[in-house]
């Protein structure tokens, strides 16, 4: 197993240099360095000479991917992609234009995201198939029936409407909880139960659908059958037998994303005003601060190839045929 | 024993869950803010865009003087009631006059010649006594001695925060500290968005950034003494005053005197953050600003919360005891004479969406609010003769509105270059005035500004000195005088012009082919998609046709640069309440092709240039105010821009919100905001009273629709048989 994941995390070199190299080429295609020192140094009273300070001090007074003026390897050492690539390999994620050291605004920044998306994924999780289940045991009643057009109707409805809804309904008129903000400690509970609330209840609908299909191929097996027929109760059969079975497709889809939650929600952590790290790469896009889009970029493919890793060991653990080699 | 167990486990859940409420505290369920907080003297706002830099050599957006602005204090400021805007002292003793000197630095009298005035001199003193805020940069060791001039690795491992440090101290304010902070605006690593202007006029500036430079590549990096190198054009007089050698005449320069550029940053508090252990920990003078005025930022942390609080060191200072006319009958000298600041400490939380914080307004949460297009008809009706007023439920919460007419402008400029629409000829003139009628801005303001706004005359807003109302202020080339009030020209004036300039019909009279005038823009979603239908309707209206080229803001701004745009939309925010400082948006030398400068649309007139240069150095007066209407007029005839619109502003308050008037220069006007805190406490309980009979509806309907599920469950285990045997957990 060690030597397949060394296997696989030197694969993931080649890949995120290429990701690296794709998100300089579309960053530079649409800002050049004078863009970013533009914005940086406002639009009033800007000179020539200060927008030549800004790129000297920067890093961005050289050629962007190839340096013709330079010789031998220095042609591609010498350049803006080679000098800002290279420390992201390390993990050292540099200063953002204003001068921010950008690995501790990430330390930071993700501490909320997690406090957020944690609950949102193990509670939606526990919820999401536990309902699932329930439909898979109800087959063909009402109980299907209503539950998979409630799942229809959760599904159907944008995630912007559960956050606008449910800050109007639950804080607005009823007043129960705060319409937004953030604390840390204990106190973030009173911030952080609405939007969980909400994440929860806006993935159900998918979430449901997609597990109720897996568990009604199972629960048609011969085991399944065998199970009923040794007397187990349809409780057991359901959470212990079927559910085990039925765990490589929702592992699957399932725990590629658990690294990726240090990445927040853009709209959930915005509307709520959570700290997190979800708008952190927006605000840099829009800020045209190319240090922040390449470390979080880097971040989330670095978080991606693990995610991906973990799927694949997460395999071996529930299904003992799977061999890693 | 398994009963016992799962008893155990559903204590331990109620006692957790026991545990979170109380984490929500006592008071109101949905209050964001500590209940300890609720009747304290603290105002509440929000921000939603977290601002860069607090560096006073760096800090220049709106966003980030919310804070600068009650931080430092410059040696001047505005008077907070007055109008027209007048500059008062803050940490000068009076407001500085210049006086003149020739080549020779020889003083010449104060009515000499414009041409023999080759410096004018600004000497400020600085008033005894006013001491900075506490910082651990001021706190000495028993040697009298800096206690943190170098940190070591194991000091700063209990280093997080500023707040972390535990010894802190202060010092008196003096003039050195000013002279630093002029030459900071220097320092080629700190690129001031002001350096390249202030390179123009301050002496030796210029070379003052090579040298430094130099120094930067001698030494290798670390922290640059600036106190080591001398600046020829700022000179330090003594303990409390200091001269600033401005190259010929500048009046303008008095206004940045009240900026926070010329606030004064001390050399130890600079030495202090430039400790690598700090700045790797981004404890830095851009997050942690040190100043003197009446708060210190103590909480930064602009992805959630930044908080000031009352500055201990706080020279003193008194709410003014005059104003203009209406301001005693509207309250606003109630509080005269009485010392400042009125509130302890001020709490900005971030809010990126509208709604939420909307929202929190209405809940009391929030002292005061604007009013976001989709709020706008919640908060304002508008009366059928145009007058705007609170809704009712706004009245009845006791809110009020305050507006103002703000010093700024939103124009649509030609590219002067143009071939079709720029030049000096009649037939260009023609066009653009053609197009200036067309365009219908009081139906823009009515649709797209819910009426918050004005149509602009001509370059100069309201507030700004040269602006004028009532009939000899209307722009004649686009509207009549009727009825007491001006009516803009009907589309057959616009059409006559058109045909005047060699378009009949919106098309060229020569060739036929029709006219198509090309906009540049960056608006290309779905809300300037309504915004540019509507100009394509007013263009339509003279019978031209206007192709939209939208982009992104680099290439806007490229093309502008260029002057390949042939129209496009822009504007400009009053930087101090001079009209030089929107007239110089037309001067030729300022053309944006070629000269990199400000005049976007590259209007170039002899007679305007000659008219500016004898302006901008003339004093206030009945002269400055005739060739300032001469300059409006050649601009009005030559219209190189559609003079478009100044945005009024809208703003809520609460009833415990006091001291309010809208004051479009000065940045340090929390210091005479007051609050009553009990009133918003009572006021903030009564409209949060937790509403639960929803959640118990909600959970009898869950029970309701469980129990036949439930029952159908155990008909299906009987079903199965399995229900009257021992269940089997095992398989």
């Amino acid at each position: 197993m060690l030597a397949y994941i060394v296997r696989r995390s030197l694969y993931a070199i080649p890949i995120l240099i290429g990701v690296n190299l794709l998100t300089f080429w579309l960053f530079f295609v649409v800002n050049s360095p004078d863009d970013m020192a533009r914005m940086q140094l406002g639009v009033k009273h800007v000179t020539a000479e200060a927008i030549e300070r800004w790129k000297d001090d920067q890093g961005y007074n050289k050629p962007l991917l190839y340096n013709a003026e330079a010789s031998g390897g220095d042609k591609f050492i010498n350049t803006i992609f080679f000098d800002k690539s290279v420390s992201l390999f390390m993990f050292d994620f540099g200063t953002a234009d204003d001068g921010r050291d950008i690995g501790y605004d990430i330390q930071q920044r993700m501490w909320p995201s997690l406090m957020l998306a944690i609950p949102v994924f193990v509670i939606g999780l526990l919820v999401t198939i536990t309902f699932a289940l329930l439909m898979a045991f109800f087959r063909a009643t009402y109980v299907d029936y209503a539950g998979v057009v409630l799942c229809v109707i959760l599904m159907s409805i944008s995630a912007l409407f559960y956050i606008i809804g449910g800050q109007y309904l639950i804080s607005k008129l009823m007043h129960l909880v705060p319409i937004s903000g953030y604390d840390g400690g204990l106190s973030a509970f009173k911030f952080l139960i609405l939007p969980v609330v909400i994440g929860i209840i806006s993935g159900i609908g998918a979430g449901s659908r997609w597990y109720r299909t897996i568990f009604l191929e199972e629960v048609n097996k011969d085991y399944v059958r065998t199970a009923r027929a040794k007397g187990l109760p349809e409780r057991v059969v359901l959470f212990k037998h079927v559910l085990k079975n039925a765990m490589i497709p929702i592992l699957t889809g399932v725990v590629v994303t658990i690294p990726l939650l240090f990445m927040g929600s853009l709209i959930t952590e915005s509307f709520f005003g959570i700290p997190g790290l979800g708008s952190y790469t927006i605000d840099a896009i829009r800020a045209q601060d190319f240090g922040i889009v390449r470390a979080m970029v880097f971040l989330g493919s670095v978080l991606y190839i693990l995610g991906l890793l973990l799927t694949d060991l997460s395999y071996t653990l529930v299904d003992p045929r799977v061999r890693l080699s | 024993m398994r009963r016992i167990k799962r008893k155990a486990r559903w204590a331990g859940l109620l006692v957790g869950v026991a545990l979170l409420l109380s984490a929500c505290g006592e008071g109101a369920w949905n209050d964001p803010y500590p209940y300890a907080d609720s009747a304290q003297n603290i105002y509440y706002s929000s921000f939603s865009l977290r601002p860069k830099h607090l560096d006073p050599a760096r800090s220049y957006a709106s966003n980030e003087i919310v804070f600068t602005g009650q931080i430092y204090e410059p040696p001047l400021q505005y008077h907070y009631l007055k109008r027209p805007y007048e500059l008062i002292p803050l940490a000068a003793g009076a407001v500085p006059e210049p006086w003149f000197e020739d080549a020779q630095g020889k003083r010449l009298p104060a009515d000499a010649p414009e041409e023999l005035i080759a410096y004018s001199v600004y000497e400020i003193h600085i008033q005894p006594g006013i001491r900075y805020q506490p910082h651990p940069a001021f706190a000495r060791d028993t040697a009298d001695q800096p206690l943190y001039a170098d940190l070591d690795t194991a000091a700063l491992e209990r280093i997080d925060t500023l707040s972390d440090f535990v010894e802190s101290g202060s010092r008196e304010l003096v003039a050195a500290d000013y002279v630093y902070q002029i030459k900071r605006l220097a320092h080629p690593k700190l690129h001031s968005p002001i350096y390249g202007v202030m390179a123009e006029y301050i002496v030796g500036l210029d070379d003052y950034a090579k040298t430094l430079g130099d120094a930067i590549d001698a030494q290798g990096g670390g922290h640059l003494d600036l106190t080591r190198f001398d600046l020829l054009g700022v000179e330090l007089v003594d303990r409390y005053t200091y001269r600033i050698r401005v190259t010929g005449l500048y009046p303008q320069f008095i206004y940045w005197l009240a900026m926070p550029f010329f606030a004064p940053v001390p050399p130890e508090v600079d030495a202090f953050y430039a400790q690598p252990g700090l700045q790797a920990r981004n404890i830095t003078l851009d997050w942690y600003p040190v100043g003197t005025g009446p708060y210190m930022l103590t909480i930064n942390n602009p992805n959630r919360q930044m908080v000031m609080e009352r500055n201990p060191n706080f020279h003193g200072e008194t709410y003014p005891d005059e104003g203009e006319p209406g301001d005693r009958e509207a309250g606003l000298l109630a509080d005269a004479g009485k010392p400042l600041p009125f509130i302890d400490k001020v709490v900005y939380s971030l809010e990126k969406e509208s709604i939420p914080s909307w929202n929190k307004f209405l809940q009391g949460y929030y002292d005061a609010s604007g009013i976001a297009s989709d709020s706008f008809d919640q908060a304002i009706q508008v009366s059928s003769q145009g007058e705007a007023a609170l809704t009712d439920d706004m009245r009845e919460k006791g809110i009020s509105l305050v507006t103002g007419v703000a010093t700024s402008l939103f124009y649509m400029g030609f590219n002067m270059m143009d071939p079709v629409v720029g030049g000096d000829s009649e037939r260009a003139r023609k066009l653009r005035q053609a197009i200036s009628v067309a365009i219908d801005y009081e139906e823009f303001i009515s649709i797209f500004q819910n009426g918050r706004g004005i149509p602009a005359q001509g370059p100069l807003p309201p507030g700004i000195i040269g602006y004028k109302e009532g009939e000899q202020g209307i722009n004649p080339y686009v509207y009549d005088w009727v009825d007491g009030k001006p009516r803009r020209k009907p589309v057959s004036e616009g059409k006559r012009l058109l045909a005047e300039a060699g378009y009949p019909n919106g098309r060229d009279a020569k060739t036929g082919r029709p006219l198509i005038i090309h906009l540049d823009t960056t608006g290309s979603g779905p809300d300037s998609k309504a915004r540019m239908d509507w100009l394509r309707k007013q263009f339509a209206k003279i019978d031209l046709q206007l192709v939209i080229r939208a982009t992104d803001y680099n290439r806007f701004q490229e093309k502008v640069r260029k002057g390949t745009a042939q129209l496009f939309q822009w504007g400009w925010n009053a930087d101090y309440p001079d009209p030089e400082n929107f007239l110089f948006l037309l001067y030729g030398p300022n053309a944006k092709v070629g000269q990199n400068g400000a005049n976007s649309a590259n209007y170039v007139n002899a007679e305007f240039d000659r008219l500016f240069q004898r302006m901008k150095n003339l004093a206030n007066g009945p002269e400055r105010i005739a060739i300032i209407d001469q300059m409006v007029e050649r601009v009005r005839r030559d219209a190189p821009w559609v003079w478009g619109m100044n945005p009024k502003q809208y703003s809520l308050y609460h009833a415990w919100y006091h001291n309010v008037k809208p004051n479009f220069m000065a940045n340090n006007t929390l210091k005479y905001r007051r609050i009553d805190p009990e009133l918003r406490a009572r006021l903030r309980a009564e409209w949060n009273q937790p509403i639960v009979w929803p959640l118990t509806l909600i959970a009898v309907l869950l029970v309701l629709i469980l129990v036949p599920a439930a029952l159908m469950y155990r008909r299906k285990l009987h079903a199965q048989g399995v229900a009257r045997v021992p269940e089997r957990e095992n398989d």
